[in-house]
């Protein structure tokens, strides 16, 4: 599709004017193409006419090195690397596989604290996607006042296992260490001043007239596209699915919680449009509030590393682990034969299914609506190309 | 000593010398004002921008400039040189051409001519062709969208300018911007936001009128100087840099100071036209020459504040949105607005 | 009438969400800022933080738990057996040290700072600490030899080893001849096995044994 195509269009004269379409390579080096992601479109004027995605620039083979490995251990920091912004669920989503596959049982305690830092790292995860949509939109403020609020979740973290962004904390039957003796205090602290933050925002950014006329009605991905594109997360329930993994296929004690599904309700346009996508981020920020208060409210003592086995070698088989991620299903499918290392591993990633519609949704946009087609559907180039 | 005298009262030398005076002036500002948005709007986000250079990195903006001075000066090799070379030139000429009637105090004007509104409309227009030129001359996708954007919004947002403008102009009946400024002398109750140095009736029927029309003019003169939220030929999430994007060096800083150059412009205009330009807001005190000036650029600055501050709050309008907002609500108004003025103004 | 609603109503939500915003922002700017002027300020580092690798040479015993954990290979250790006649020391923990560690580079280019390496090792020689600041021009400088032995000793380990693998393998030839004889002899005509001394070992090395105490070298 790289060919120009020729139009002919009658002015009121009565002449015909030949118009091309422009082809624009949108990235690599592009400021919004979040990473290394190439866009190749095809433009009538400022009309988008088409939209090619090529990857893979940032493929770095993990799931090949993962077969290389001395022991199942070793993987966790591969899956980390990953989805960069959401490293705490990657190893999250690695673990429940692993253990579906040497059927181990883990603590009370160690359930809880995964889903506390599943949590945090979803608000974290979800801050950034908010943040750099905004300024795909050209609002620059929103963004550092978020990053200001997920500095706090990253100390949170850096408290709990030493590491900022890439934890290799959730272990296989366990957790790498306890949480400290601060952390409850500081985590409730956070709940408490960061819902001042998420009111702050959502008035700046997302109830702001101008970026309600920007995202409205733009990029409407509707119901039965989105399931037939197998799209998951934010962008799935943005459309008016009802679906989320931690509800419908409770993988940990998720269903021992309140909590709600937010679901896109098309209320400043229609159903799908970029607008709803964002708001179910902002509005899924305020269940795990919800879900991380009761956690830490009724968390069970115990010991974290009771059920770590000490040597991994499954008995041969499979098992297909998934977790919600902040971007959507994110599953790992590993085959074990008889040895220490996987004999394949394969990872779901949500950002590369959700990036595949693209194509779909932003035909008959503006530029200006490609990049906020974009920033919606919340990309992390990690992930995408792994 | 007596030849120099004789050669400083050459007309033409003393021209030249009274055409620095506003150079001089921008190259300072334009400094001073880097360096006041980069902290604003860091203060805005919870920073505290340039810390290391001199005292709170007072002289972060002069090591920018000597950086940018010294940079290799990049030409694209397929950009069209002549054009390339010339087109920063233009946007600044436009720009600096139209403080020639900016009365930046009661005593210090450039040309006192009394076409000057008229002429700063048509000086500033300038800029468009130096914009549209950069874009094309670069030979960049990227820079081309920008540079069309730019004249599309740009010419868009001149309609509701020079009617804001209009109507201003039926008010004083005169297009000199000095005596525009001197009618409004006499204090903050005599600024034409507040309906001018009329009878208490007409400054009653005019004020609300007036409060439209500085709105009007605020927002197309924003646009006018690609400022968020109308900063589409710059958008960088979109065109990455816009018609600046090939530009590097001094090319890039002619662009800069234009820009910087440009927005205390505008606001220069609406002081001059609805807060009194050089006047004191207290009648006779503090008033005089060299406090005329001074409140000339307190009040352009102060909207140059607002400027920034707007910059840092809003998110950016999407093409036909600005359209939309410049053909279908901001002309609608201001038509409106002068047909009621002229109403007022004939009662 | 609708479309007029909508007209007007749109651009009353658009002056007041500016002016939403524009209070939101104006009152964080007054607000205290949030950062640290970093160099000048640094911010205190958790205990548990992984940053810099740091290895205790004297508490290694050479076990190489660390090197099969890491998932980057970024450790490379190289170690030999040490005859039992030598005394090497004790780590800090209590253990006996058995083997030589001639060489315990980390390549911190390649860590990728998981923590992994720390968590197996039995002497808890290896830990990460919070130093940070490690940047270099030259990325040879990033490999750190945590070994302390020098050339000349590893030459005389070398030689020590190789002498007591060769009197070992003469050893086990002399037990191997003697057993075969015996076989031999027990074939013939069957007897109890003599007793068979063991071979005095002649200590040949000509220096004191370098352990532990030696002075580090580098890094």
């Amino acid at each position: 599709m790289t060919e120009t195509h020729l139009h002919a269009i009658k002015t009121s004269t009565g002449r015909t004017l030949r118009t091309e379409e422009m082809v624009v390579n949108m990235g690599p080096q592009h400021p919004s193409t979040h990473g290394v992601l190439r866009l190749e479109v095809v433009l009538d004027g400022e009309i988008v006419v088409d939209v090619i995605p090529h990857l893979g620039y940032l493929h770095r083979c993990f799931e090949k090195h993962c077969e290389h490995m001395t022991s199942y251990q070793q993987v966790i920091p591969y899956v980390d690397r990953m989805d960069y912004v959401a490293a705490m669920t990657n190893e999250h989503a690695f673990v429940v596989a692993a253990e579906k596959l040497l059927k181990i049982e883990v603590p009370e305690r160690v359930h809880y604290i995964r889903i506390i830092m599943a949590e945090l790292q979803r608000i974290a995860s979800h801050l950034i996607a908010i943040g750099t949509f905004g300024i795909d939109m050209g609002a620059f403020t929103p963004f550092l006042y978020y990053f200001r609020d997920r500095e706090k979740i990253l100390e949170l973290f850096e408290m709990t296992c030493g590491a900022r962004l890439l934890y290799n904390y959730i272990w296989i039957g366990g957790l790498s260490h306890d949480i400290p003796p601060q952390f409850v205090e500081r985590t409730k602290e956070f709940c408490t001043d960061f819902k001042k933050t998420l009111k702050e925002v959502n008035d700046l950014l997302n109830y702001n007239e101008i970026f309600i006329k920007r995202t409205a009605n733009v990029g409407i991905l509707p119901k039965d596209l989105a399931i037939n594109y197998a799209c998951s997360g934010p962008m799935l329930r943005g459309s008016g699915v009802d679906f989320d993994l931690r509800r419908d296929d409770p993988y940990t004690l998720y269903n021992k919680f309140e909590w709600d599904v937010i679901v896109g309700k098309g209320e400043m346009g229609t159903v799908g449009d970029v607008w709803d996508r964002n708001i179910v981020r902002q509005r899924e920020m305020w269940e795990s509030l919800r879900i991380i208060e009761q956690a830490i409210a009724t968390l069970p003592e115990g010991d974290v590393q009771k059920a770590v086995p000490k040597r991994i070698r499954p008995v041969p088989g499979d098992a297909y682990g998934r977790v919600e991620g902040p971007r959507g299903e994110l599953g790992f499918y590993i085959v074990a034969e008889d040895s220490v290392t996987p004999y394949r591993i394969k990872a779901r990633a949500p950002a590369f299914v959700n990036l595949s519609v693209i194509n779909e949704i932003s035909k008959g946009a503006m530029l200006a609506d490609l990049v906020a087609i974009m920033g919606s559907i919340d990309i992390v180039l990690g992930e995408v190309d792994r | 000593m007596e030849n120099i005298l004789a050669f400083l009262n050459e007309p033409a030398v003393t021209m030249v010398l009274l055409a620095l005076i506003p150079l001089v002036f921008i190259l300072v500002y334009a400094l001073v004002t880097i360096y006041f948005e980069m902290k604003v709007a860091a203060h805005i986000q919870n920073r505290l921008a340039y810390m290391e250079t001199g005292w709170h990195g007072v002289i972060q903006p002069i090591a920018d400039m000597l950086k940018l001075l010294q940079k290799e000066d990049i030409i694209p090799t397929d950009a069209d040189k002549f054009l390339f070379i010339l087109a920063p030139y233009l946007v600044f000429i436009g720009t600096y051409a139209s403080f020639a009637v900016m009365p930046f105090s009661s005593g210090f004007i450039g040309s006192n001519i009394d076409l000057g509104i008229f002429y700063l409309v048509a000086a500033s227009s300038l800029v468009v062709v130096g914009l549209l030129m950069a874009g094309w001359a670069s030979n960049n996708k990227w820079s081309m969208f920008g540079a069309l954007r730019s004249a599309a919004q740009i010419v868009s947002y001149e309609i509701p300018g020079v009617l804001a403008i209009l109507g201003v102009v039926m008010v004083f009946g005169t297009m000199n911007m000095q005596t525009m400024t001197q009618m409004q002398d006499g204090g903050i109750q005599n600024w034409l936001i507040i309906g001018g140095n009329f009878p208490l009736g007409q400054k009653l029927a005019l004020f609300p009128f007036m409060f439209i029309l500085f709105i009007i003019y605020l927002l197309s003169s924003m646009a006018e100087v690609n400022r968020t939220p109308f900063d589409l030929p710059e958008a960088e999430s979109e065109l990455v840099q816009g018609y600046n994007t090939e530009y590097s060096g001094m090319k890039f800083a002619i662009f800069y100071l234009a820009e910087y150059a440009n927005l205390f412009l505008v606001s220069a205009i609406v002081v001059v036209m609805f807060f009194g330009g050089w006047t004191s807001p207290f009648g006779s005190f503090m008033s005089g020459t060299v406090w005329s000036a001074f409140w000339f650029v307190l009040k352009g600055m102060s909207f140059v504040f607002l400027n920034i501050w707007l910059r840092w709050t809003l998110p950016r309008l999407r093409v036909d949105q600005l359209m939309y907002v410049s053909w279908k609500v901001l002309t609608p108004f201001a038509l409106f607005c002068i047909i009621a003025i002229g109403f007022i103004m004939v009662i | 009438m609708t479309a007029l609603t909508i007209y007007f109503n749109d651009i009353y939500r658009a002056i007041s969400s500016a002016l939403i915003g524009m209070r939101i922002t104006i009152r964080q700017m007054v607000s205290p800022t949030v950062t640290l002027q970093y160099p000048h300020e640094k911010k205190q580092m958790p205990d548990r933080v992984r940053n810099r690798l740091y290895m205790n040479y004297d508490d290694c015993i050479g076990c190489e738990l660390c090197a099969k954990a890491c998932p980057v290979d970024c450790i490379e250790i190289e170690v030999m057996k040490a005859p039992p006649t030598e005394t090497l020391g004790e780590t800090s923990t209590g253990q006996k040290k058995r083997i030589y560690v001639t060489k315990f580079d980390i390549d911190i280019a390649k860590c990728c700072y998981c923590g992994l390496c720390v968590f197996p090792c039995p002497t808890e020689c290896l830990k990460m600490t919070d130093v940070y600041e490690f940047s270099e021009y030259d990325r040879n400088n990033l490999i750190y030899n945590f070994g302390t032995m020098s050339a000349v000793e590893v030459e005389t380990a070398k030689l020590k080893v190789k002498q007591y693998d060769e009197e070992q393998t003469a050893k086990k030839a002399a037990a191997a001849a003697q057993a075969a004889a015996a076989k031999a002899a027990a074939a013939a005509q069957p007897a109890p096995v003599p007793e068979i001394p063991a071979a005095p070992v002649t200590p040949a090395q000509s220096e004191q044994p370098k352990g532990p105490d030696t002075p580090p070298t580098q890094q």
